[in-house]
């Protein structure tokens, strides 16, 4: 192992870890809405929304990211929607962890007993307050494991945008085995980079399923 | 919507599904393979011995917070150093799928195991069965049951992840389908979008059905 190559070319990576974070935050974040607007409309059975929304799920669900990059990438450029490479990315990742991110949260509406909403409604609390005060509290407290699965898994995925050109660590990774031949010492900062940036994640996410864990108890 | 006539062009579709095959086949056999792996990891993980438990916590862990395209890159560039194999593109896809497939199957034996009550064990005890009837008749058709829509859900995990293949240059459905685009660059300048989405349909009208069947799993069996 070269470690003076390794430390002369760890700044590459941190570039690149910076990409990676950026990117996969926007797509996190936008998933996350796209997840609640989704199972909301799930449960809540509107006529024409909530099919739609089913077929939008089931869609991102069964094709794989790439697909859905190249398609955003190479092929929405021939009908005039030419977006950026970043853009892509972020629209991919929200595209496919959204339906994840729906079925986390409906799982956890879903998971609230019935008769929590009947007994509040006996205890005189309005439609409203049966929502916010009863059912979401304890759906959200199902749903946080899915959810924190879910961040991992995108933050994972987003390995796959090197294919359409960003600089992200994989990227960085595969242009420095090319240029340098020294396969082992940028393996091992692809998975050192990958580490740093997916560890904490998975922490916080222990301590949070631990924090939010409270309608089991 | 011109451009379409691509899609009709002699060879396009049936390049396109020799791809597919390609696509289908790496996966199949990643699936396949991965059972014997998983039941092995998930058999490893309930034994009672604190190396044998490290040793699998450390597997598991680290395939699980690994991209799976950062495990293609380790084997298929670190490997071929590292044990001077001559390992191809397809071979690293089907290694990593099987090793990453086995150790999530793995975590759901596990699981699944562990969620039957000892009071089975017992009864069987008591009913005079030894212990490999015990595991045979009484344990594993009831683990088998509890894992067995989270597997078909896995096997819908790795078809997908597949896709990464064409990355280190296997030429199955996507590759076929960036050949096609490029031979026909000038008198199909916009056969990108078709052919992008014709692949995509092409995932999601073999992922789907998979899912579909995990979900009446899943609901068949809710309150086993």
């Amino acid at each position: 192992m070269n470690w003076s190559f390794m430390a002369q070319n760890a700044h590459f990576f941190v570039n690149a870890a910076y990409v990676t974070v950026f990117i996969s935050f926007f797509g996190v974040v936008f998933a996350i809405l796209i997840g609640v607007v989704c199972a909301a409309l799930e449960v809540s059975h509107v006529p024409i929304l909530s099919p739609v929304t089913r077929g939008y799920i089931e869609l991102s669900r069964n094709t794989p990211l790439l697909v859905q990059l190249y398609f955003l990438y190479f092929g929405l450029p021939k009908l005039g929607i030419s977006w950026s490479a970043q853009t892509c990315a972020v629209v991919g990742l929200a595209f496919l962890g959204g339906s994840y991110m729906a079925e986390a949260m409906r799982g956890g509406l879903e998971a609230v007993p019935r008769i929590q909403r009947e007994s509040a409604r006996v205890l005189g609390f309005s439609p409203r307050q049966t929502l916010t005060h009863i059912i979401l509290p304890q759906a959200l407290s199902s749903a946080i494991p899915g959810v924190v699965a879910n961040v991992i898994f995108l933050v994972k995925e987003s390995s796959v945008v090197s294919a359409i050109a960003l600089a992200d660590v994989m990227y960085v990774t595969k242009d420095l085995m090319g240029i340098s031949y020294d396969t082992y010492e940028s393996l091992a900062l692809l998975i050192i980079t990958y580490l740093i940036i997916l560890l904490p994640i998975s922490v916080i996410g222990t301590v949070l399923e631990r924090r939010f864990d409270y309608a089991r108890r | 919507m011109h451009g379409v006539e691509i899609l009709l062009q002699p060879g396009v579709f049936p390049r396109l599904f020799s791809g597919l095959w390609v696509t289908v086949w790496i996966a199949g056999i990643s699936v396949i393979l991965s059972i014997p792996v998983g039941l092995l990891v998930g058999w490893l993980m309930t034994i009672r011995n604190g190396l044998v438990r490290a040793v699998m916590r450390v597997y598991l862990d680290f395939i699980r917070i690994m991209p799976q395209l950062a495990l293609l890159f380790i084997a298929f560039y670190g490997f071929a150093r590292a044990f001077d194999w001559n390992l191809d593109a397809t071979g690293a896809c089907v290694l990593v799928f099987v090793l990453w497939g086995g150790a999530e199957l793995g975590d759901l034996v596990r699981g699944a195991l562990e969620s039957i009550p000892r009071s089975q064990y017992e009864s069987a005890y008591v009913l005079g069965l030894d212990s490999w009837q015990t595991f045979r008749r009484i344990i594993l058709p009831q683990a088998f049951r509890r894992m067995l829509p989270a597997s078909v859900n896995l096997a819908t995990r790795i078809v997908k992840t597949t896709s990464l293949a064409a990355l280190l240059g296997v030429i199955e459905v996507i590759k076929v389908g960036q050949q096609i685009i490029d031979a026909n660059r000038f008198l199909y300048p916009q056969a990108t979008l078709w052919i992008y989405g014709v692949i995509f349909f092409m995932y999601f009208f073999i992922c789907w059905p998979l899912s579909l069947v995990a979900r009446h799993l899943e609901k068949r069996w809710a309150h086993d």
